[in-house]
């Protein structure tokens, strides 16, 4: 197999990361933008080497950007999404990671509904490295890494800079991840929400949190905004109104005025427009939007080379 | 020249402390200053073996406007009002349609100004339609002049509900008021269940259908931090529940309607569906837990329920018959009774129906303040009269006093320095 590079055997979460681990991550994806500009985008680093991409829940965006991440590094990457993976049939998951295992791929990237998949797997198959694309509310470590790219570029170094996190904080693996980042980054999180979209104890990320966003504009450098899933969340009281909510709680340009020039925004995708976020604050020139998914590639690149694209052990 | 004078009154004004003997004195239909008065009055008015104090505040109406005129309308209720001595009503949202909307909300202000009597300070749905499955735009309706939110006429039931309800309403500060009744416990019952409604027949409801709902708020309560407020508290256990969610520090507060602790179960032994509504008069040893409770200062504020219905849906029946009673034209002479038992001083029991419900819903009213609406409460506290229903200002009939002699009788009501009330008559 493979040597991994930065002392990675699997990418779980962010909250498992070294400070080191994400630099040098953030860093070889910043290396890796440079392939995804030219005109002929392939690289020979994983040549070899596949990848499976095992979805168990509908993700076009991130599977299709793991999925260029392996091609453009020239691995043979297989998709198996849940509408036609073995799970319909009553396999259990265990079951479908062995049976994907025993036929060796280098790496398996989950995406699951339920937090703890890749730590699950990862007790019984041994020689599979597993990335995390995303498990039920825990953590998506790709997406934070990706973000630490674009702001990287955007703005430079970030530690002590503030980050604002607004909405379903609740049901946000992109929250989860970005409050572990922090601390290991020394960036500040604020969190605003009503106390209906709060998980409980979420002081203890050590984040600041606010339920008026107005209150917590100034002082802002950079304005992320969580997806709201809109007919599960009024339907479950979250909150009285798609109307309501984006009154109090949606990123138009009144609001991202009054946090200053200097402040950016961003935005895992995919947005509802005029729900958390205004069209015209989503193409402005502080959107940073579009980078975050161009910068996916680029980081889930380096993700992938990290756990598999080292020198092989003969 | 000041506008009016009120002078030789006793002056109460529980939110400064003040109880003398002194002149109260209106500019502009403002207050322009309490004390001792120099100069002359367009109008003067001799208070003397009167009480002076502002003008009440009723944090528990319910007027049946929109929907329901014939029971009782904005006009009608304003009028029973003033003549309670009211100057500010809080109003519950189980209007036809319901006040679940901030349209709704603008519109029953409006017609309130409109006539002019006494301030409408509507309170907004907790859930859409009353149906406790989705929550109002309290945010929306708030803004829009709604003080606090409940679902009051029927609880907010379901539990996931109430703590979403909680959760959103405490990020912004505001108040949810609770009807708390599990009516899994006290479906089809009438009066209390016990010894009366055993001899009569009826089907009772258990103390334990408001015990259990508070005890499972109170709980829901301090995880959301959020500030909640039992209506018409009635029984002893829910009186120690609050007092002990107040001491854990807990932002739990509480009312009590005249008739909870001037009445008890007993009242309907003669099946008089009159004294029927929900929660229920309940036994002795209750109500004398809630005058502790006043007493102790568990329960802040005197709120009436007032709840008036029309004669038909009363005559039919003690098991069929609507749950509640009229009150604003009582609420005063009954809670005169807790100082004359010596329970409370006058000061402290004229701040449960002014200084108290105005902190606790953040109302501008309830003192006399310099610059504040000259709104303003003169009454014989010893006068006795005998009361008629059918000279009631209220449409509704719906009282279990009628007949009974009251004692303190309300002389004069001012609103915005004008007498809109003067010795038992309305002035327009
Ligand atoms: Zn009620």
């Amino acid at each position: 197999m493979p040597k991994p590079l930065f002392g990675l055997k699997h990418l779980f979460g962010i909250g498992d990361l070294s400070r080191e681990q994400i630099t040098s991550l953030v860093n070889l994806g910043d290396d890796f933008i440079d392939i995804n500009s030219r005109s002929i985008k392939k690289d020979a680093t994983l040549r070899g080497r596949t990848v499976i991409n095992l979805f168990f829940e509908n993700s076009t965006r991130t599977r299709t950007s793991f999925e260029i991440a392996g091609k453009r590094l020239s691995a043979d990457v297989i998709n198996i999404s849940a509408s036609t993976s073995a799970t319909k049939k009553g396999e259990s998951l265990l079951d479908t990671g062995q049976t994907l295992a025993a036929m060796q791929p280098h790496v398996l990237v989950i995406r699951h509904s339920v937090a703890g998949t890749c730590e699950f797997l990862s007790e019984f198959l041994e020689d599979t490295a597993l990335i995390n694309a995303g498990d039920g509310s825990h953590e998506h470590p790709t997406q934070i890494l990706t973000d630490l790219l674009t702001l990287k570029r955007s703005m430079g170094d970030i530690q002590g800079k503030t980050m604002t996190i607004v909405g379903d904080i609740a049901h946000s693996r992109v929250a989860r991840s970005h409050m572990l980042a922090a601390k290991i980054m020394g960036y500040n999180v604020r969190i605003v929400a009503p106390k209906t979209l709060l998980p409980a104890f979420v002081e203890n990320y050590g984040c600041e949190v606010f339920h008026d966003f107005d209150a917590a504009l100034k002082g802002t450098d950079i304005l992320y905004m969580l997806r709201v899933q809109t007919e599960r969340l009024t339907t479950n009281c979250y909150f009285p109104s798609i109307r309501e909510y984006h009154e109090t709680y949606g990123l138009n340009m009144k609001r991202l005025k009054a946090a200053g020039d200097h402040c950016m925004v961003m935005h895992p995708g995919p947005m509802n427009r005029g729900v958390e976020i205004a069209t015209d604050v989503a193409d402005s020139m502080k959107s940073l939007i579009l980078e975050q998914v161009e910068h996916g590639v680029a980081v889930r690149m380096a993700a992938l080379t990290a756990l598999c694209g080292g020198a092989t052990e003969e | 020249m000041t506008d009016i004078l009120i002078t030789n009154g006793r002056v109460i004004d529980p939110a400064n402390q003040v109880d003398e003997v002194c002149d109260v004195w209106i500019e502009s239909g403002k207050v322009a200053g309490v004390g001792k008065f120099d100069g002359a009055a367009k109008k003067t008015i001799d208070a003397k073996g009167l009480i002076v104090c502002p003008g009440l505040i009723d944090m528990h109406v319910h007027l049946r406007e929109p929907g329901e005129e014939w029971k009782e309308d904005i006009e009608s209720g304003s009028q029973a009002a003033v003549a309670g001595g009211i100057t500010t009503i809080c109003t519950m949202p189980n209007t036809e349609p319901c006040i679940d909307h901030a349209g709704i909300v603008l519109q029953v202000i409006a017609r309130a100004k409109e006539i002019g009597l006494c301030n409408l300070r509507p309170i907004g749905a907790v859930t859409r339609n009353l149906k406790g499955t989705e929550l109002t735009e309290m945010r929306e309706l708030s803004r829009s002049g709604a003080v606090a939110f409940s679902d009051d006429g029927k609880p907010v039931w379901h539990a996931g509900v109430m703590r979403k309800a909680l959760e959103y309403s405490s990020s912004f500060g505001y108040l949810i008021i609770q009807h708390a009744e599990e009516k899994q416990l006290t479906e089809g019952g009438s009066v209390n269940e016990g010894w009366v409604s055993t001899q009569l027949g009826v089907q009772g409801m258990p103390v334990e259908g408001e015990d259990s709902m508070i005890a499972r708020d109170i709980m829901l309560t301090r995880r959301a931090d959020a500030r909640y407020h039992v209506a018409h508290i009635s029984s002893k256990g829910a009186v120690e529940q609050v007092r002990l969610a107040q001491k854990q520090g807990l932002k739990v507060t509480t009312e009590a309607a005249p008739h909870h602790f001037a009445l008890t179960e007993d009242e309907v032994l003669n099946f008089n569906a009159d004294a029927k509504m929900s929660p229920p008069l309940r036994t002795e040893e209750d109500r004398l837990a809630v005058i502790e409770g006043l007493r102790d200062g568990t329960i802040e504020v005197i709120a009436t329920d007032h709840a008036p219905h029309h004669e038909d849906d009363k005559r039919c029946g003690l098991s069929c018959a609507a749950f509640g009673i009229v009150g604003l034209e009582t609420m005063l002479p009954v809670s005169l009774d807790l100082e004359r038992a010596g329970v409370l001083p006058m000061v402290d029991l004229i701040a449960k129906m002014t200084a108290n419900p105005a902190k606790l819903l953040n109302l501008p009213e309830g003192s006399l303040s310099q610059g504040n609406a000259a709104d303003i409460c003169i009454f014989d506290p010893n006068k006795q009269w005998m009361l008629d229903r059918e000279k009631l200002r209220s449409k509704g009939r719906n009282t279990p006093w009628h007949g009974r002699t009251m004692t303190g009788q309300v002389e004069y009501t001012l609103k915005d320095g004008r007498v809109v009330f003067e010795k038992g008559e309305i002035r327009v």
